[in-house]
């Protein structure tokens, strides 16, 4: 019979329950934790630090989920991460490399460790989870060993821009508080964006003479949209202004989504997770699916690398450790399947935020870190639990 | 009445209101082999499932009276516990355990509490494989090691283990060659000897006259009749009618041929194992396809037919593969798949499920899966999902799939729709030649001559067809010529006036008995 989770009409405008049901725990979750911390959860310097703390998950759950839809995942996530970031600063800082050819270098060389990785999985069919694993070792190894054991840094500032800098403000001051006009000017030009989007997309379909969804429908979706965005600008607009790594996030967020949801390869990848062998006599070339899906993780793994080293202003050889929990954590609670073939960007994006609320909230409200384990742990079980169960009443 | 073993009284089951099985009533006698026939989606799984246990008293209404004393089982445990032991269509072995460890499976010989008695296991196991004609298979070899027909008969066995009085097997011959078939019916007429009553769930019609004592005829989730053997006449043509609710007068719709040149030919094609290089699977093979024209191949199963098609189709089957194919003259080197679906070849795979479908995806992304860089639906492979839904809904209506939405995962869909949206995804490549592997297996009548017409519109469109079936009569219905293949070779090659179910058998035995010479 019919599943209830995908209710749909001709359109093709799928209305995924269970997406907009994790973006509505992220929000009861932020308010709650607003109240338990007396609105210190809210504040402009908070909600910064979200963005600040988070951006590196968010990176890699947009490469993890990848991962995750051909039915796998990458356990060399922190590792890598470690490694880049460490062989970022060594270069910087001890052969005196210029910072924007190092970045661009690391990020190649992090594509080149994951192409390693990807022609064991994709050439070899050495399974995903064994070679990982087995990177994990080595570059956490390698990490260590380049390091000596010991931190590299402080490094320059120009460097740490990119994981602690804002981008350029211009505020306009009344009494005791300031605003930055380019964060609130972001805020706005977004929401115009969003709108124009929406509605060209129904555009677009009444040509085909599809159904479209009703009016009120979108108008309630896009107040909230907006909302949403222009309090999340007006905060930082309060603050510092936009903090670089939030375009960074952002450009990722839509670069991905748009491969995922629009892209024949987006397709492919989806196409390899859901059955293989019915991909390949379809004319996909699986292997070169794997091989790339894993590539592409490895630059992610560098960029996030950057970003962590960045933010630390230095590199430590226990950078990184058990971020590839986090991330595939992230994928799951935002409700891509352990069996590969479903899941998407947005809501891998969301568990990573509902994962960073959490922590944040737990932390303001003075909660030891051992509980707050608990309470992740928790949460990533109930909400794959919820899933599966809301599934299986659907068949 | 003593003679009753099991009575149905007004089961009704519902899935979400939508009324599966409504009022149905199955009389069973003790003793005797019961078809259960239907269209898929008729509710015979259902009903068995509700029997069985698998759907809990209270999941459904009405009352099942087994032995003379109202049942109402919790789980599938409760009515083994009767007696009551259903086989399913996919087999519940586990692969990598023994035959003797499958057989005892969940049912463990013990000597005291929890410890397997081997020795007892074994001598036990030696016993019952006896009795499903399977005494010289050792009882320690790995089920996986077993070919299908094989294994149906150690589920069998499991059965017997279990004390069955009541079996219940949900079309054991879905999957089984002609021979393991007739080894499998055998089986199930000596143990209705044994005072074993069965159920059976076929769409095979001619087994079911060959095998059944009386007849359950199910349709949208209602019985319409029962027959019995000892007092109506039972044909295959009586049974159709029930199932459908006409009379199907032709199973194969007319087709009119117009046949062109030879647009495909393969030449001296030479394949072998993928893991057994020395293997040679396909040996020299010659084979050609006119435009418009309905070729098939004939063979028992293991002919090697499949892998003479796969290996076609850009090499998606085995090693040290040589020859040439040609279309329209010129020749085509195909490496991958890809290529060959570029070059205007299709396969239609006879495993829709592990081959043809992404069973969690929704219908038109399964459509356009093999067509998604062409230029209708993709530019600079960006989708353009609008003309995606169009295409979709365009091959819905076209060929007739049955489904609430284009974007319903195919896995709801019966079995003749599911094989319906694999035929569109390869119509939607524009192939001009399709190599179709068993296009009917595991679906109705009804839906089997819809299939059937599309092949006649693809060849009234000049397509060049091959049909791979292992149903004779379905070979004779509507191919223009026919291939018999044997053991990797081809034995021999009738025409249309000359087809014959006792000709192509000929040629096989006349190709075996050559072999040995």
């Amino acid at each position: 019979m019919e599943t209830k989770a995908v209710i749909k009409n001709r359109t093709g405008v799928q209305i995924n329950l269970k997406q907009y049901g994790m973006m509505i725990a992220l929000v009861v979750i932020f308010v709650i934790f607003t109240m338990l911390s007396l609105g210190k959860n809210a504040s402009a310097m908070n909600i910064n630090n979200l963005v600040m703390q988070n951006s590196y998950v968010v990176i890699l759950a947009v490469g993890m989920l990848l991962c995750i839809i051909t039915g796998n995942v990458d356990l060399s996530v922190g590792s890598v991460v470690a490694f880049t970031g460490a062989a970022c600063a060594i270069f910087v800082l001890d052969y005196g490399m210029p910072i924007f050819p190092a970045f661009l270098l690391i990020l190649v060389g992090g594509l080149i460790v994951g192409m390693w990785q990807g022609v064991f999985i994709a050439k070899l069919h050495v399974p995903p989870f064994i070679v990982t694993l087995a990177n994990m070792l080595i570059f956490r190894g390698l990490t260590m060993s380049i390091l000596k054991g010991q931190t590299k840094g402080p490094l320059p500032d120009a460097y740490t821009q990119v994981g602690a800098g804002y981008l350029p403000t211009f505020y306009i001051h009344f009494g005791n508080s300031k605003l930055d006009l380019v964060a609130v000017l972001a805020g706005i030009i977004g929401s115009l964006l969003i709108i124009y989007g929406e509605f060209r997309g129904i555009a677009n379909k009444k040509k085909y003479n599809f159904q479209t969804p009703p009016l009120w429908q979108t108008t309630v979706k896009l107040v909230i949209i907006v909302a949403i965005l222009n309090f999340f600008t007006l905060k930082l607009a309060a603050y510092n202004g936009l903090p670089f790594v939030l375009t960074i996030m952002l450009a990722l967020i839509l670069i991905y989504t748009f491969i995922c949801s629009k892209m024949v390869v987006g397709r492919q990848i989806y196409a390899v997770g859901g059955n293989a062998k019915a991909a390949k006599l379809s004319g996909i070339k699986t292997d070169k699916v794997m091989f790339w899906v894993y590539a592409n993780m490895g630059m992610l793994c560098a960029l996030a690398g950057i970003v962590l080293s960045a933010r630390n202003a230095s590199a430590t050889p226990k950078a990184g450790d058990g971020f590839e929990l986090d991330a595939i954590a992230s994928c799951y609670i935002g409700g891509a399947s352990a069996y590969g073939g479903t899941g998407t960007i947005i809501g891998s994006v969301v568990g990573a935020l509902i994962m960073g609320v959490l922590n944040n909230g737990m932390s303001l409200i003075g909660w030891s870190v051992d509980m707050q384990k608990v309470v992740k742990g928790l949460v990533l079980l109930g909400a794959v639990t919820v899933d599966l169960i809301s599934k299986q009443k659907n068949k | 009445m003593s003679d009753i073993l099991l009575e149905m009284r007004h089961i009704t089951k519902e899935f979400s209101g939508v009324k599966a099985l409504d009022d149905v009533n199955l009389v069973v006698k003790r003793g005797e082999i019961h078809a259960l026939c239907g269209e898929n989606g008729a509710g015979k799984s259902t009903l068995m499932n509700v029997l069985s246990g698998v759907y809990p008293f209270g999941d459904y209404s009405g009352e099942i009276i087994y032995k003379g004393e109202e049942c109402q089982f919790r789980d599938i445990r409760d009515s083994e516990r009767k007696g009551i032991v259903i086989i399913h269509q996919e087999l519940a072995l586990s692969p990598y355990m023994s035959i003797a460890e499958n057989v005892f499976l969940g049912n463990e010989v013990t000597s005291q509490k929890g410890v397997i008695d081997w020795d007892k296991t074994q001598a036990k196991a030696i016993e019952i494989l006896q009795k499903v004609g399977l005494e010289n298979e050792s009882v320690d070899i790995l089920v996986s090691e077993l070919g299908v027909g094989k294994q149906q008969l150690v589920e069998i066995a499991k059965a017997l283990a279990k004390k069955v009085e009541l079996l219940i097997l949900d079309e054991p011959t879905a999957s089984l060659n002609d021979e393991d078939s007739k080894k499998l019916l055998g089986i199930m007429l000596s143990l209705k000897e044994q005072g074993i009553t069965c159920i059976m769930i076929s769409h095979k019609l001619n087994e079911i006259s060959y095998v059944a004592d009386s007849i359950t005829v199910i349709r949208d989730g209602h019985t319409i009749e029962t027959l019995d053997k000892s007092m109506d006449e039972i044909s295959e043509d009586r049974i159709i009618k029930g199932m459908v609710g006409r009379e199907l007068t032709n199973r194969y719709p007319a087709r009119e041929s117009h046949i062109g040149d030879v647009i495909f030919e393969v030449k001296h094609w030479n394949v072998f194992h993928p893991e057994d290089p020395h293997r040679q699977v396909v040996r020299d093979v010659s084979f050609s396809v006119r435009q418009g024209e309905v070729v098939g191949f004939a063979g028992l199963m293991g002919a090697g037919r499949t892998e003479l098609a796969m290996s076609i189709f850009g090499r998606a089957y085995g090693s040290k593969i040589s020859g040439e194919i040609y279309k329209n003259g010129k020749q085509l080197h195909l490496h991958s798949v890809k290529d060959a679906i570029d070059n205007g070849i299709a396969y239609v795979s006879e495993d829709r499920k592990n081959l043809g479908l992404i069973s969690i995806n929704d219908i038109k992304w399964n459509m356009t899966l093999a067509s998604m860089d062409r230029d209708r639906f993709s530019n600079k492979n960006v989708i353009n999902a609008n003309e995606e839904i169009l295409a979709a809904e365009e091959y819905r209506r076209k060929i007739n799939i049955k489904c609430m939405s284009i974007e319903q995962p195919v896995s709801s869909l019966s079995g003749g729709n599911q094989q319906k949206v694999v035929l569109a995804k390869w119509m939607m490549s524009e192939p001009e030649v399709l190599l179709m592997d068993e296009p009917t297996r595991g679906i109705d009548v009804g839906a089997k001559y819809e299939i059937y017409s599309i092949i006649n519109d693809l060849a009234g469109a000049g397509k060049a067809i091959v049909v791979i079936s292992s149903e004779m009569p379905e070979l004779l219905g509507i191919c223009d010529r026919v291939y018999v293949i044997n053991e990797g070779e081809i034995a021999g090659e009738l025409q249309k006036e000359e087809l014959s179910q006792e000709l192509i058998m000929k040629k096989i035995m006349a190709h075996i008995g050559r072999e040995k010479d």
